[in-house]
């Protein structure tokens, strides 16, 4: 079960670094901003399963934390990429 | 008994690898930003979904499992609201009167 | 098998790090090094330390990634002008050599430690009972190093003066960011409005869990100041004016009640930071509730930046 589990995290593993070297290629941002969501569910179920394997009850709470921030992470992106698309310093929006 | 959920966790997880490899291989070979958005959101999620489920035989105790759904859910909701997010950024780009 | 996974990680990382070297553009850099973050958690997972590995997910996975991201976008426009800036060959080159050499140099000194390499694990474990708290992180942390955690607190307290003192002087005493409107009925909004409470929910757990599992309140200051950007990001609330006192004693009530609780102990248990016998689980409980607000504060300015908008009449 052991050796089950971390070969499927070596696995998941090789899946990022594979989706990673496609998006950080992208021509455009938007593909760009995908890699939060790529990095944040690939390490999320890579820390489960090397937590489970290794008999690590806290890894869960890594996760968790993975899982709430990743997603400010990749919202941040997003709005990061509206601001600089509009194309003017964001001082100049000064009220 | 035990025997029976390292099955369950055996066929969960493998099946949450195979879709990892669907949403990057669909990274890999669509080509534009629209469907390998779809190829990541979709397969990905699915793939945790999958592995979380193969893992809560694994837990030990009913705090440990409820952490485990939480952690799903949490990846579904910024899931689909990135997807949009980003899909309505494409949509953007690529109209030029907006 | 487990080797496997290591090595990976490692060959992975390595990879990143050469790839945000060579990028060209700020953006895909930022990106990447946001990768990065959350694959040194990884690391740091492996070699059990689940502290560090917490603290890296929540501020190298979210808080540097909305920081940097925010810091990119405003310098896309100069972008090309600086590009042209950009240092010789030989620099360069002697940059990656001394980088090079101070690796080399910490990569032989790890390797060569004694087995097994001197620590005060011992020390820790044999004196944790005495604090109180069954984690030795924060045993540590907040006992036998507090005054770290103290002097850590009041350099960050004095970051968030030093990016203040860089508003223009008409801005000052307004709001820091520009107005962040979202649509309220969209999409950010909706997430803000979901996503927010759970996030508070696992940062007040976080805090409470560190007293004997990994965690405290660092981790939980961080995921709260992200969920405060969060709702700031979508519309829904808005930057506090700086000039404001309530903000002001917020920000100061953390290190002001840790130093008070520094010279009780001058008093009362002869140095500095010493607790007075079966009162150290107590006062490290007031310290860390003290510093909790604070820190969340501090750190959810620190990312909103200089004000940029004149304080309302």
């Amino acid at each position: 079960m052991v050796d089950f589990l971390l070969m499927a995290a070596c696995f998941i593993l090789a899946m990022v670094a594979l989706g990673l070297w496609r998006i950080l290629r992208g021509p455009a941002d938007v593909d760009r901003m995908m890699a939060a969501q790529l990095l944040g569910s690939g390490s999320i179920a890579i820390v489960l399963l090397s937590g489970a394997a290794t008999g690590q009850a806290m890894m869960i709470n890594v996760a968790l934390i993975l899982a709430v921030l990743a997603a400010f992470a990749s919202l941040a992106f997003v709005k990061a990429g509206d601001i600089a698309r509009q194309g003017k310093m964001p001082d100049e929006d000064a009220q | 008994m035990n025997a029976l959920l390292n099955v369950w966790t055996w066929i969960a997880v493998s099946a949450g690898a195979i879709f990892f490899l669907a949403g990057t291989v669909g990274l890999l070979r669509f080509p534009d930003s629209l469907t390998r958005l779809h190829a990541l959101t979709k397969a990905d999620n699915l793939g945790l979904g999958l592995v979380v489920l193969g893992l809560l035989p694994q837990t030990s105790g009913i705090l440990d499992a409820v952490k485990l759904i939480a952690i799903w859910l949490l990846v579904m909701l910024s899931g689909a609201s990135i997807s949009q997010l980003i899909a309505h950024r494409v949509w953007m780009d690529s109209d030029p009167q907006q | 098998m487990i080797d496997l996974l290591n090595v990976g990680l490692v060959v992975l990382i390595v990879g990143l790090a050469v790839w945000i070297i060579f990028a060209r553009e700020t953006f895909s850099a930022v990106v990447a090094f946001i990768a990065y973050g959350l694959l040194l958690t990884l690391v740091w997972a492996q070699l059990n330390g689940i502290d560090v590995a917490l603290t890296e997910a929540a501020i190298g996975g979210g808080l540097t990634g909305a920081l940097l991201v925010g810091a990119a976008s405003r310098l896309r426009l100069t972008e090309n002008s600086a590009q042209a800036e950009q240092s010789g060959a030989a620099l360069k080159w002697l940059a990656a050599g001394v980088s090079g050499a101070v690796t080399s140099a910490l990569a032989v000194c790890v390797l060569a430690l004694p087995d097994p390499a001197p620590s005060l694990a011992q020390e820790v474990a044999a004196n944790i009972d005495r604090t109180g708290v069954g984690n030795p992180i924060t045993a540590v942390l907040l006992a036998f190093r507090a005054m770290d955690t103290l002097l850590e607190a009041i350099v960050l307290l004095f970051a968030l003066i030093g990016v203040w003192s860089l508003t223009p002087d008409r801005f000052w005493a307004g709001r820091p960011g520009i107005k962040q409107s979202a649509d309220p009925n969209g999409i950010l909004a909706y997430v803000a409005r979901v996503l927010a409470p759970l996030g508070i929910v696992v940062g007040v757990y976080i805090f409470w869990v560190g007293a004997d599992y990994p965690g405290g309140k660092f981790q939980g200051a961080t995921i709260l100041a992200a969920m405060w950007l969060l709702v700031m990001m979508a519309g829904l609330a808005d930057a506090p004016a700086i000039s404001r006192r309530t903000l002001r004693m917020a920000l100061v009530l953390g290190p002001v009640v840790f130093i008070a609780i520094g010279f009780l102990g001058v008093a009362s248990a002869g140095a500095f930071l010493a607790y007075p016998g079966e009162y150290a689980k107590p006062l490290i409980l007031v310290i860390e509730f003290a510093l909790m607000p604070s820190l969340t504060l501090i750190l959810g300015l620190l990312l909103l930046s200089a004000p940029q908008r004149a304080a309302e009449p």
